[in-house]
């Protein structure tokens, strides 16, 4: 009898106990989800719910402002007025992010395994330019590449390029821009994996008679992946919302979804409209980048996560 | 070797864990709940509040204010004059009337300043300012039909009545200078450096110079859609202030060519006079008072013109919005303005148009006052007011977002 008691008693500590570790979990995510909730997922409410509005009926100017009303219409009109923005963002975004990841897999690589103990130097010359604002470092390539500035016009006077070329307002400018302004979001990660690498795994491929090729291929390559992956991410989705190199570094046909929603925001007061733009842009995207790691397998991805 | 096992750590080893996984489910449940009570919040919120300003507006009783020596002043940058870094003309406001002035050059933009004033003017608080400067526009009537503007008292503006120019009273967009009077106006005409001269053979002096493809590739535009929509109506020889949708979708073709055949070369913000002396256009639309201060620092071979087709015409206006702690003192400094004494020193520093033509003969008699008092771009003659157009002046939302329509394609095609 005293046994059974005692057993009891045991059973409803162990239950106390159990309903605390069930809260553990909750009390550990409160903070990131306090994050989510007040800085990601209320304002993209509230998106949502803007772009479901349509104008007050009102004559004049008295009044005005917008109303909920189930608008889905709003789409439909954004998609058919900004669909060629989109797209050309989408393809400047991969442009950019190849351009970064041919010119940053190197210099991560090189860092990663000739740095030798100076590699921490180097990441930090890399960042160096990245303490200065992007929108003057952006104006400086605008003030240096205009066309009567040194680049250009001593170019053009040394019979190297031909008269009356220029390089701003053309979609080479933006690209460039972005790609300039996004280079160490893509080196840092690939670095990071390239680090991460056994030599030891190196080691064994050379071992075994792999070409230094191969051993690139078959071995350095793969266990880089998780590194591309994040580097895409961190380079592919700010491009394809970035607006400010294009307002500096562009021309009449350059215009990305990001001056698009920009302007509709902040010049037209459209917040209907630059809502289902935004909208848009963020569950395209979102489609896309679950289509990309399914491609280079969600299994890596989470482990480098 | 013992073959037991601590119970404890064999728990340990079978129990399951809080892995990164459940760490993010848990997080998206917990996050889920706070967001949908949050959306439903913000389905209440309504975009636009009452009209809790109009009554007070029109009730406004100027014979029971006082002055409180008080003044907060927002206006532009670089648009009052300085002198060792303070402002003379503000300088002997105070001494003459003991108005302490707050000014602060806090405008950059018409409508992101007027987003900043529209919450508290909603809302029935007072916005902080007792005269603000905006430019005649979708804002200022805004303002106006939201009732959030204080009815000046034109009695106790005698200055304003003896000495405003002509032109400037009694405007389309406020008629009977109701709400506001003219701080400064300027120009929206063509500025060009010699390299458009050359591509053209011959001085530019009209609108369709900046369609030319002898120019292609460096034509500056703007990106404002009033000021870009307004010269394509000029050039088509429309009246803005009096077309009509039908005429927007007009100009708005001849734009919309002009892009197609290549000749703009951007459209453009207050950048545009950077463009033109680095080199990248050789014409373009510009303000006078912008090409004035180019050419006196290090640009003086660019030109204004007043293209054959005409200028537009604006007015940067004093007003005083409701709410205001200070109207007394707000009517006062507008009084002290038209002094053509006071609107003398100014205009020998801010180069755009004075709305006080019989400052000439002093800012003649001024330091370095000769230039600007001559000049047609200050002090407009009767031959360039001729060829000056006022903006349309939308009348409700639905009008501008038509505008808007019509216009913004070209610039963010």
């Amino acid at each position: 009898m005293e046994q059974h008691l005692r057993s009891d008693h045991h059973g409803l500590k162990q239950k106390k106990a159990r309903g605390k570790k069930r809260l553990a979990p909750y009390g550990l995510t409160a903070p990131g989800v306090l994050w989510l909730a007040i800085f990601f997922l209320i304002p993209m409410g509230a998106m949502l719910v803007l772009s479901l509005e349509t104008r007050i009926p009102t004559l004049g100017f008295k009044n005005s402002g917008y109303q909920f009303t189930w608008h889905v219409g709003e789409y439909g009109a954004a998609w058919a007025q900004a669909h060629v923005q989109f797209v050309r963002s989408l393809w400047y975004g991969a442009i950019v992010t190849i351009v970064t990841l041919l010119a940053g897999y190197p210099a991560a690589y090189w860092i990663a395994f000739k740095g030798r103990h100076h590699k921490t130097t180097y990441l930090f010359l890399m960042l160096l330019p990245f303490f200065v604002s992007f929108v003057i470092r952006s104006l400086a390539w605008q003030f240096i590449l205009s066309d009567d500035g040194i680049v250009i016009s001593n170019l053009e006077r040394w019979h190297l390029l031909p008269q009356g070329f220029h390089i701003l307002s053309t979609s080479t400018a933006v690209i460039a821009g972005i790609a300039y302004n996004s280079l160490p979001f893509m080196v840092l990660p690939l670095y990071v994996s390239l680090e991460k690498i056994d030599r030891n795994v190196v080691e064994a491929a050379r071992d075994l008679y792999a070409t230094p090729r191969q051993v690139f291929r078959k071995v350095i390559l793969p266990l880089s992946i998780p590194g591309i992956f994040a580097g895409f991410l961190l380079t592919f989705i700010p491009a394809v919302g970035d607006y400010v190199n294009n307002d500096i570094l562009g021309g009449p046909n350059t215009t990305m979804i990001g001056n698009v929603i920009q302007r509709a925001f902040l010049n037209d007061q459209n917040y209907p409209l630059a809502s289902s733009l935004s909208f848009i842009l963020m569950v395209g995207l979102l489609i896309g980048i679950l289509i990309y790691a399914r491609v280079l397998g969600t299994r890596q991805i989470e482990e480098y996560i | 070797m013992d073959p037991t096992i601590d119970p404890a750590f064999l728990r340990g080893l079978t129990q399951r864990r809080l892995s990164r996984r459940d760490l993010i489910r848990y997080a998206g449940v917990g996050a889920g709940a706070l967001s949908l009570s949050s959306i439903l919040a913000a389905c209440g919120v309504k975009s636009s509040g009452g009209a809790a300003g109009s009554e007070s507006a029109a009730a406004f009783d100027w014979a029971s204010q006082t002055l409180h020596h008080q003044l907060n002043f927002a206006n532009w940058p670089y648009y009052i004059d300085v002198s060792h870094g303070t402002h003379p003309t503000l300088e002997t406001f105070t001494q003459k009337t003991g108005i302490q002035v707050n000014y602060k050059p806090v405008i950059n933009d018409n409508q992101a300043f007027y987003a900043k004033l529209k919450p508290s003017l909603e809302q029935g608080k007072p916005t902080g300012w007792d005269i603000v400067v905006i430019t005649n526009g979708a804002q200022l009537s805004e303002l106006i039909d939201n009732g959030w503007l204080i009815p000046l008292d034109l009695s106790q503006l005698p200055n304003f009545t003896a000495n405003a120019s002509p032109t400037i009273k009694n405007p389309t967009y406020d008629p009977g200078n109701k709400y506001t009077v003219v701080w400064q106006s300027g120009l929206t005409g063509i500025a060009y450096s010699p390299k458009a001269t050359a591509a053209l053979g011959r001085e530019p002096n009209s609108l369709n110079d900046l369609f030319d493809p002898a120019v292609a590739g460096h034509v500056g535009m703007m990106s404002d859609n009033t000021e870009l929509g307004s010269i394509g109506l000029l050039k088509l020889g429309i009246e803005p202030s009096t077309s009509t949708p039908d005429d927007w979708t007009q100009a708005a073709t001849v734009l919309q060519k002009q892009k197609d055949d290549g000749i703009p070369r951007g459209y453009y913000d207050q950048g545009y006079i950077n463009q033109l002396e680095n080199g990248n256009t050789w014409i373009t639309q510009a303000w006078s008072g912008d090409v004035f201060i180019a050419q006196q620092s290090g640009y003086p071979e660019l030109k204004f013109i007043v293209p054959n087709e005409g200028v537009m015409f604006w007015h940067d206006n004093m007003m005083i919005p409701v709410g205001a702690a200070n109207p007394l003192d707000a009517l006062t400094y507008m009084n002290y303005v038209y002094d053509p004494q006071v609107a003398a020193l100014m205009a020998n520093y801010i180069w755009y148009i004075t709305p006080v033509p019989s400052a000439k003969p002093i800012v003649e008699g001024l330091p370095g006052g000769k230039a600007v008092a001559s000049s047609p771009l200050v002090f407009p003659d009767q031959a360039m007011l001729d060829k000056t157009h006022q903006y349309y002046v939308y009348k409700g939302v639905s009008d501008l977002d038509q505008w808007n329509n019509t216009f913004d394609p070209i610039i963010t095609g």
